[in-house]
C-alpha cells in the first residue's frame, strides 16, 4: 500500500512537472485524454467482473450536464468541487437501476446499458432547457476561490484533472487488491459457485456499477470543464462506443494502460482528423484489430506479463 | 460419532412434470457420519442435495439443520447455516490460482468484503494456506487452477467447501474423471483431511468400493424413493440396491436360471 501511494506520488509530481512545460494544445488534449479515461476505467472496473458497459457515455454527459448545470445557476464554480459532484450525481442518478442490471450479463448487460445511454440522449435533444441538441455553454472555474487567468487555465485543468486521474487511480488499484476486488474477478470465472458459498453477485456487480457512474460522472465533469460546452452527444452510441475502445486497448490489468490507451486515442484522432478527417476512424479500427490480434489482454498486459506474480498488486 | 441428530429431512416430495423426484424421503443424519447416496442417474440422488442446499425446494415436507427449519430459506442463508458443497465438475475461478481460489472462499464465508481491505492479508493467506495444507495442495497454491490436472481440481473443489468450517459437506461424485489408480489416494487424501474436524460428510458416488471403503451408512435410492439405509455391508447386500443400483443379479435368480 505504501509503495503504491509514493508511485502515485511521483506520478503525480512528475506529471505536473512536465505539465508545466507542454505547450497549450498538449495541456488541453492531455486533459481531454486523462478525463475521458477515468470514464473508461469505471468500464475496466466493470469488465473485471465480466461485463461490459456500451452506454457508459450516460455517466459522462450527467456528470457533464451537472457541473454546467450547478456552475451556471448555483454559482458553485470551483474546479475540484465540480468533478466530484458530476461523479455524486451521476451515481445518485443511475443507482435506482443498479439493482436491475446487476441482474443481466454479457450482451444483455451491455445492451440494456446502451439502451439507458440512449433513453438519456433522447431526453436531452428534447429537453430545450437544456439547450436541446445544441447543449449550452459552461464558464471558466476558479480553483480554492482563484480565478484563473488566459495563461493559467490550461495547467490549472490538467493539474486538476491529474490529480483526480491519480486518486481514483489509486483508489482503483487498491479496489482491485481488495477482498471485494478478488469477489469480481472470482464473478467474471464462475458466479454460480459464488453464490453456493454464499456471496451476493448482483450486490457486487451493482456496487461496481455504481463505482463506475462515479468514475464515469467525474470524467464528463472534467471534460465540461476543459471544454466550456457540453450538449447531448456526450450520451451518444458512438461516445460511448470510444470508451469501449479504450477499455479494450488497456486491458483489465492496469490502471496506468486505461490512461495511456486514452491518450493514444486523443492521438490518433487528434492527428488522423488532421491529416485524412474523412478516415480517422479507418485508421482507429487498424489500430484495435492489431492490438486484439497481438495484445488480446490489451496494453497493460505488456508490462503486467513480465512481473513475478507475487508483485502484481490486483493480484492478492 | 454422535447421536445428536444434525440433519431431518421428513415427508419430502418433489416432482418434475410426470417425473417424481422425491418420494416421502425420511433421513435421519447424525453429527460425524459419513454417509454415501448411491442411485443410478435419475434415482433422485442429486435432487436429495439440492432440497438441502436450498436450490430445489420440495413440494411438501420439511428440512431441519440443527434443529432450525431450513426448507423456506434461500441458498446463500443455508450456506451461512454451515451447509457446503463440492461438485461433480469442479465449479472453480480458473484464472485465478489455488491460493487466490481459497481466498475467494475465505473472505465470502468470513462475510469480509471490503473496498479497501486487502485480500491478501498475513493472517487470511496462512488460514487459506493451512487448509490446502490438508489437502496437499500447498505446492500448487501459486499455480493457476487452469492449469491443474483434474485430481487437483477435485481437491481444490473440496478444500474450497472447507474453507467455510462447515458442519455438512455434500461432495458429488468426487472421484468422477479421476484416473482409477488415483481414486484411493485422492479418497485417502479428502478423509484424512475432513478427519480433522467434527464434520458431517454426505457424498454421492457410483463406485462401490469407495462407498464400502470410506462411509459407515448408505442410503440408495431408485426412482425418487429410499430403498435401503443402512451399513455399507447391508445396504450393498440388499437384493433392491443390487437390481436397481449396482446392476448385479440376485444370485438366487442365478441360481434358478
Amino acid at each position: 500500500m505504501a509503495a503504491l501511494l509514493l508511485r502515485s506520488l511521483v506520478l503525480l509530481v512528475a506529471g505536473l512537472g512536465l505539465g508545466l512545460y507542454l505547450p497549450k494544445w498538449l495541456q488541453f488534449m492531455l486533459t481531454m485524454a486523462l478525463a475521458n479515461g477515468l470514464v473508461s476505467l469505471g468500464i475496466v472496473l466493470l469488465m473485471r467482473g465480466g461485463v461490459v458497459a456500451f452506454g457508459q457515455g450516460l455517466m459522462s454527459a450527467l456528470g457533464g450536464y451537472a457541473a454546467a448545470l450547478v456552475f451556471q445557476h448555483w454559482g458553485i464554480t470551483d474546479g475540484l468541487v465540480l468533478p466530484l459532484l458530476g461523479g455524486a450525481v451521476a451515481l445518485l442518478i443511475t443507482a435506482p437501476f443498479a439493482p436491475l442490471l446487476a441482474r443481466y450479463r454479457g450482451i444483455f448487460f451491455s445492451m440494456l446499458t446502451l439502451a439507458l445511454s440512449m433513453v438519456g440522449y433522447g431526453i436531452l435533444v428534447k429537453t430545450e432547457s437544456l439547450g436541446g441538441s445544441d447543449g449550452f455553454n459552461m464558464g471558466r472555474v476558479t480553483l480554492l476561490g482563484q480565478t484563473l487567468a488566459d495563461d493559467q487555465v490550461g495547467f490549472a485543468l490538467l493539474a486538476i484533472t491529474l490529480g483526480l486521474a491519480v486518486l481514483a487511480g489509486t483508489a482503483a488499484r487498491i479496489y482491485f487488491a481488495s477482498t471485494r476486488g478478488l469477489v469480481t474477478r472470482a464473478i467474471r470465472d464462475n458466479e454460480l459457485r459464488v453464490e453456493y458459498m454464499g456471496g451476493s453477485v448482483s450486490q457486487t456487480m451493482a456496487i461496481n456499477f455504481l463505482m463506475a457512474a462515479f468514475l464515469g460522472g467525474m470524467g464528463g465533469a472534467l471534460a465540461v470543464m476543459a471544454l466550456g460546452h457540453i450538449d447531448p452527444n456526450f450520451s451518444y452510441w458512438t461516445t460511448s462506443g470510444e470508451f469501449v475502445f479504450v477499455a479494450i486497448l488497456a486491458g483489465s490489468q492496469s490502471v496506468v494502460a486505461v490512461m495511456l490507451s486514452s491518450v493514444v486515442l486523443e492521438v490518433v484522432r487528434s492527428f488522423s482528423s488532421s491529416y485524412f478527417p474523412t478516415t480517422w476512424q479507418f485508421a482507429l479500427g487498424l489500430f484495435l484489430l492489431l492490438v486484439i490480434r497481438f495484445l488480446p489482454q490489451g496494453l497493460g498486459s505488456l508490462w503486467q506479463a513480465k512481473q513475478p506474480k507475487a508483485a502484481q498488486e490486483d493480484r492478492p | 460419532m454422535s447421536t445428536h441428530p444434525l440433519l431431518q429431512a421428513q415427508g419430502l416430495n418433489k416432482r418434475f412434470g410426470a417425473v417424481v423426484a422425491a418420494q416421502d424421503l425420511q433421513v435421519n443424519i447424525r453429527t460425524g457420519e459419513r454417509i454415501s447416496l448411491i442411485g443410478s442417474n435419475g434415482a433422485g440422488k442429486t435432487t436429495f442435495v439440492n432440497m438441502i442446499t436450498g436450490y430445489v425446494k420440495p413440494d411438501e415436507g420439511s428440512i431441519h439443520l440443527d434443529g432450525l427449519d431450513i426448507t423456506p430459506l434461500n441458498p446463500r442463508d443455508i450456506t451461512r447455516l454451515g451447509v457446503a458443497r463440492s461438485f461433480q465438475i469442479p465449479q472453480l475461478y480458473p484464472s485465478l490460482s489455488v491460493l487466490e481460489n481459497m481466498l475467494v472462499a475465505q473472505t465470502i464465508h468470513n462475510q469480509r468484503l471490503s473496498l479497501w481491505r486487502p485480500a491478501n492479508q498475513a493472517s487470511a493467506v496462512e488460514q487459506a494456506q493451512a487448509v490446502l495444507a490438508r489437502f496437499r495442495l500447498q505446492q500448487h497454491q501459486d499455480r493457476l487452477v487452469a492449469e491443474l490436472p483434474g485430481g487437483l481440481r477435485k481437491l481444490v473443489d473440496i478444500a474450497l467447501a472447507m474453507m467455510g468450517s462447515p458442519k455438512l459437506l455434500l461432495l458429488d461424485e468426487p472421484t468422477s474423471g479421476v484416473a482409477a489408480e488415483e481414486k484411493f489416494p485422492m479418497m485417502d487424501t479428502v478423509m484424512q483431511a475432513l478427519n480433522d474436524q467434527p464434520l458431517t460428510v454426505l457424498f454421492v458416488e457410483h463406485d462401490m468400493d469407495i462407498v464400502s471403503r470410506y462411509c459407515d451408512r448408505v442410503i440408495a435410492f431408485y426412482s425418487g424413493r429410499i430403498i435401503a439405509d443402512d451399513l455399507p455391508a447391508v445396504a450393498l447386500a440388499n437384493a433392491d440396491v443390487r437390481r436397481y443400483v449396482t446392476g448385479e443379479r440376485d444370485p438366487r435368480e442365478a441360481t434358478h436360471a
